[in-house]
């Protein structure tokens, strides 16, 4: 059993094809973002720094540049999880503007729920991703 | 026979084709613009055709593959290489071989790094910035150095190849430089030869041409030589041809340059009044100064390395 994971912007559609990324990355390169691409094989949502591919892109004029550090990431790490991230610089903003998962492990074990009981009968809840029961590297093999 | 069909008579209008793809302007101004090289701008509007005409088989479906639009220009420095490669890179946006148009010039230095694990990723960087558009890799020779087998040069041109292949659509590569250097590079890089279709050949320019290339040059930076001052510039070029370092178009940029500056300082000495036609006119004088006419004594100047690039030149 499958548990598809839902990270970021369009993660409740279908996988994106290489034909939406690029048009996702045309509309960053068009907005001045600064594309990074990220992998990881520990996607806890509480993960945010992701490793990063390479560093962040902010001079390229075409989207093809992004998908081929894209594609060089999936060649590396075809079995872990892979996003794209565009930071906005401008002032006033500095912040993530998107984020968007672009590759997957073909095997998603997903997360379990542990409950831990604590004083006065409160239950107190943790996530706990299976795939971290490996260490990192043998996650997704 | 692929594609042939029952709608094998529908017309195409191929003029109509040209005109929407707004080709002939790029091509009306590389004749405005350069000075000579009638074989360049022929190859030119031949590979211009040939795109038109595959971007139609496209379009009615009789071909599919994206055609190989690598290319080599050789020629000598100062024959226009660079500058016929960015209308190229126009003329392929026009016909929608390339998305951006834009021209990324590089040279060895900013593909090969200076130690191990430096090369990949300094490669890789100019070709993601160039893509969508055109990488021109000026003197693209010194990429491979034979006689050092562990030069970092080769992973570059590995690099290169695989691209050169795979993102076809992506980006398109134009290697320059020398004739006969590029062809042993080609001999010894049959990989690279392979995938390059187009080989454009750059001719030297004549005396009349280079004269006609100063005075477009002057023209478009609204001077003009005084009738003395076209002598003596004919005459410093026909000298300045059989000296080293001689590149054709660039020395001929040159040579003006220090003719204005020259100007520059008669005009201030004179301190007078000065009228428009003393501010727009090289005169004689400013030609005649240049060290190319005291040849031989060159050496005596002692400020060899001014010019940068063209250092130790005689302009
Ligand atoms: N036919 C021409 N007519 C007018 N100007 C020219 C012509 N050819 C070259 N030039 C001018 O000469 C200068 C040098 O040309 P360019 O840089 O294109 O030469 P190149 O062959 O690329 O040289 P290199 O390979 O050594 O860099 C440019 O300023 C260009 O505008």
């Amino acid at each position: 059993m499958s548990m598809r994971i839902t990270q970021g912007t369009f993660s409740f559609l279908p996988d994106l094809s290489d034909e939406q990324i690029t048009h996702q990355l045309k509309y960053c390169i068009d907005n001045d973002w600064a594309v990074n691409v990220e992998y990881t094989d520990d996607p806890h949502p509480r993960n945010t720094y992701w490793e990063m591919w390479g560093l962040p892109m902010f001079d390229l004029k075409d989207p093809a540049g992004i998908l081929y550090e894209v594609n060089q990431c999936r060649k590396a790490f075809g079995n872990h999880y892979i996003r794209v991230s565009a930071f906005d610089a401008s002032s006033g903003v500095e912040s993530l503007r998107l984020s968007f998962i672009v590759n997957r492990p073909a095997e998603e074990p997903g997360f379990r729920l542990d409950r831990t009981d604590t004083a006065g009968r409160n239950v107190r809840y943790s996530l706990h991703t299976y795939s971290a029961d490996k260490p990192s590297g043998e996650r997704y093999s | 026979m692929p594609g042939a069909n029952d709608d094998d008579e529908t017309l195409i209008d191929l003029q109509q084709e040209l005109r929407s793809s707004h080709v002939q302007e790029v091509l009306e101004r590389l004749d405005h613009e350069l000075v000579g090289l009638v074989p360049v701008k022929t190859r030119i509007r031949e590979t211009a055709a040939l795109l038109l005409v595959d971007r139609l088989r496209k379009k009615l479906e009789i071909a599919s593959e994206t055609p190989t639009l690598h290319m080599s220009f050789t020629g000598n420095p100062g024959t226009g290489k660079t500058t016929v490669a960015q209308r190229m890179a126009e003329i392929l946006h026009r016909l929608e071989y390339s998305r951006t148009g834009h021209l990324v010039s590089v040279t060895r230095d900013d593909l090969v790094g200076q130690y191990i694990g430096h090369t990949a990723p300094k490669t890789k960087e100019v070709i993601k910035k160039a893509m969508g558009g055109v990488l021109f890799i000026d003197e693209a020779y010194y990429l491979y150095r034979p006689e050092n087998e562990r030069d970092y040069g080769q992973e570059s041109i590995e690099i290169l190849l695989q691209v050169m292949e795979n993102n076809r659509e992506d980006l398109v590569v134009i290697l320059a430089g020398y004739k006969d250097r590029m062809d042993v590079f080609f001999r010894s890089n049959p990989g690279i030869r392979s995938r390059v279709a187009h080989h454009i050949d750059f001719p030297d320019y004549t005396p009349d041409e280079l004269f006609a290339i100063a005075r477009l040059m002057l023209d478009e930076l609204n001077y003009r030589f005084s009738a003395e001052a076209e002598d003596a510039f004919r005459e410093y070029i026909r000298i300045r041809m059989t000296l080293p370092h001689f590149a054709n178009a660039r020395s001929i940029r040159n040579a003006l340059d220090r003719a204005r500056l020259r100007q520059a300082n008669r005009l201030f000495a004179a301190a007078g009044a000065l009228t428009k036609a003393d501010l727009i006119t090289i005169e004689a004088q400013e030609i005649l100064a240049s060290r190319v006419f005291i040849e031989g004594q060159r050496d005596l100047e002692g400020n060899a390395g001014a010019a940068g690039r063209a250092s130790g030149a005689p302009d």
